[in-house]
């Protein structure tokens, strides 16, 4: 066994981890989309991050 | 080894393989665009980037804290206040200026924060990989990043359950420097830690190769790319605990009772794809941009590690640790340390301290758990 079997596990892992998502998460919708850019769009930021208490 | 010590067969092959790769992963950003918007496959792109420059420069933050504290070389802390340093200078006004838009890494000093922090260093040692770390070296091949990885994530999620008693021990008011003030105290303060490890460091070893100022820039660039894409600096923590909940409540347990994951915020991500979450979409982009170089190298001919059982049972442990611990800090190197003393959190700061404390424990039980060899 060599790291490339290694890399693949993970890399098939993770697109299996996004694709079991896919399937239980609310349904994408593109046209429903944030600006590209947070920077300059007027709304209020709204992702979740690790330095942030829960509210 | 370059590619002309190839036969001309091998070059097309080698050629093709990296063609294939480069479209695959643009091919993949274009796909999360189309289905989701073009921000979200912009954040994977700056993902990618993020894993293209960590593997690629070979920029991390677990190896050298461990050649400072071993042997006294500053380069690579160095290189990491660099960056801090030049996200700070840009992050700074754009905070101030676009109030709401944009966010900082900001969180309370409090007694589970430090505490998860020097956990958080010690267990980085053991593994050998941070929160990004770990990211790049399970996506280029490395066995121990690879097993910490799952367990670093499972981690996270059991420290999001507790959270809220961990940080009903005590934590101080928030503090947060900002304005020309903040910045000015943000780079003196980095400046009297380059000082400071520049003192204690070999002589000539303060010189930056250019491999590590290369980084420092890459690495700085897409950190304000993230910030002004996703109005968030870089994180990684919170995307490693959402996957599990994801699956925990796709098992069928029940979240809502827990606070965390009752908050609305947490439970939006919950309920929305992961493709639409900016922390998942980085790391699975430092993910595939580590393989791309990892591959495009040939790096991953190389045959795994033969370790004994008990090291293996470290990487597991240590794994959940790095999740657990860095969920009560209110990040890992790159949600607290990185991004926090950049956007101006004395938490940041707090996290520095009591996690370089925790490496030099860190460095001392990987050869008690059989790491490598004792010296």
């Amino acid at each position: 066994m060599n790291r490339a079997f290694i890399a693949i596990a993970v890399l098939v892992g993770a697109i299996g981890i996004v694709a079991a998502d896919l399937g239980a998460s609310t349904r994408l919708n593109p046209y429903a989309a944030p600006p590209l850019l947070a920077l300059g769009s007027g709304l209020a930021a709204s992702g979740a991050h690790c330095s942030a208490p829960p509210q | 080894m370059t590619d002309q010590s190839l036969p001309l067969s091998g070059r097309f092959g080698l050629y093709s393989l990296r063609a294939g790769l480069v479209l695959a992963t643009l091919l993949a950003a274009f796909v999360v665009a189309a289905l989701a918007g073009a921000r979200y496959g912009l954040l994977l792109l700056i993902g990618l980037g993020f894993g293209m420059a960590l593997e690629g420069f070979r920029f991390g933050f677990a190896g050298p804290w461990r050649a400072m504290i071993l042997r006294r070389e500053p380069a690579g802390i160095l290189a990491q206040l660099l960056a801090i340093a030049l996200v700070a200078v840009v992050a700074f006004p754009l905070l101030g200026n676009a109030t709401g838009e944009l966010t900082g890494a900001h969180a309370p000093v409090g007694f589970a924060m430090i505490g998860g922090a020097f956990v958080f260093g010690a267990a980085m040692q053991v593994v050998l990989g941070c929160g990004s770390g770990t990211l790049v070296n399970a996506g280029s091949g490395n066995a121990v990043g690879a097993l910490a990885l799952p367990f670093f994530a499972i981690g996270s999620f059991l420290g999001s359950l507790h959270l809220g008693w961990w940080t009903g021990l005590g934590s101080a008011p928030l503090v947060v420097f900002s304005g020309g003030t903040g910045l000015a105290i943000t780079l003196v303060a980095l400046a009297l830690v380059a000082i400071l490890v520049i003192w204690l460091g070999v002589p000539g070893g303060a010189r930056l190769p250019r491999r590590l100022i290369l980084a420092a820039l890459a690495i700085a660039a897409l950190a304000l790319a993230n910030l002004v894409v996703a109005g968030q600096p870089w994180g990684v923590v919170y995307g490693l605990g959402l996957w599990v909940a994801k699956g925990v409540q796709g098992a069928g347990v029940d979240l809502s009772a827990n606070p965390f994951w009752a908050a609305p915020g947490n439970a939006e991500r919950l309920a929305s794809s992961l493709l639409t979450d900016v922390t998942s979409l980085t790391n699975l982009g430092i993910l595939a941009g580590a393989f791309l170089i990892a591959a495009w190298r040939r790096g991953l001919s190389a045959r795994l590690p033969e370790l004994p059982v008990r090291a293996w049972g470290a990487v597991i442990i240590a794994g959940l640790l790095l999740g657990y611990s860095s969920r009560l800090a209110f990040g890992c190197n790159v949600g607290a340390f990185f991004s926090g003393i950049s956007t101006g959190s004395l938490h940041g700061w707090a996290w520095f301290v009591a996690a370089f404390a925790g490496s030099y424990y860190g460095i001392r039980l990987r050869p008690l758990l059989g790491l490598e060899a004792r010296s």
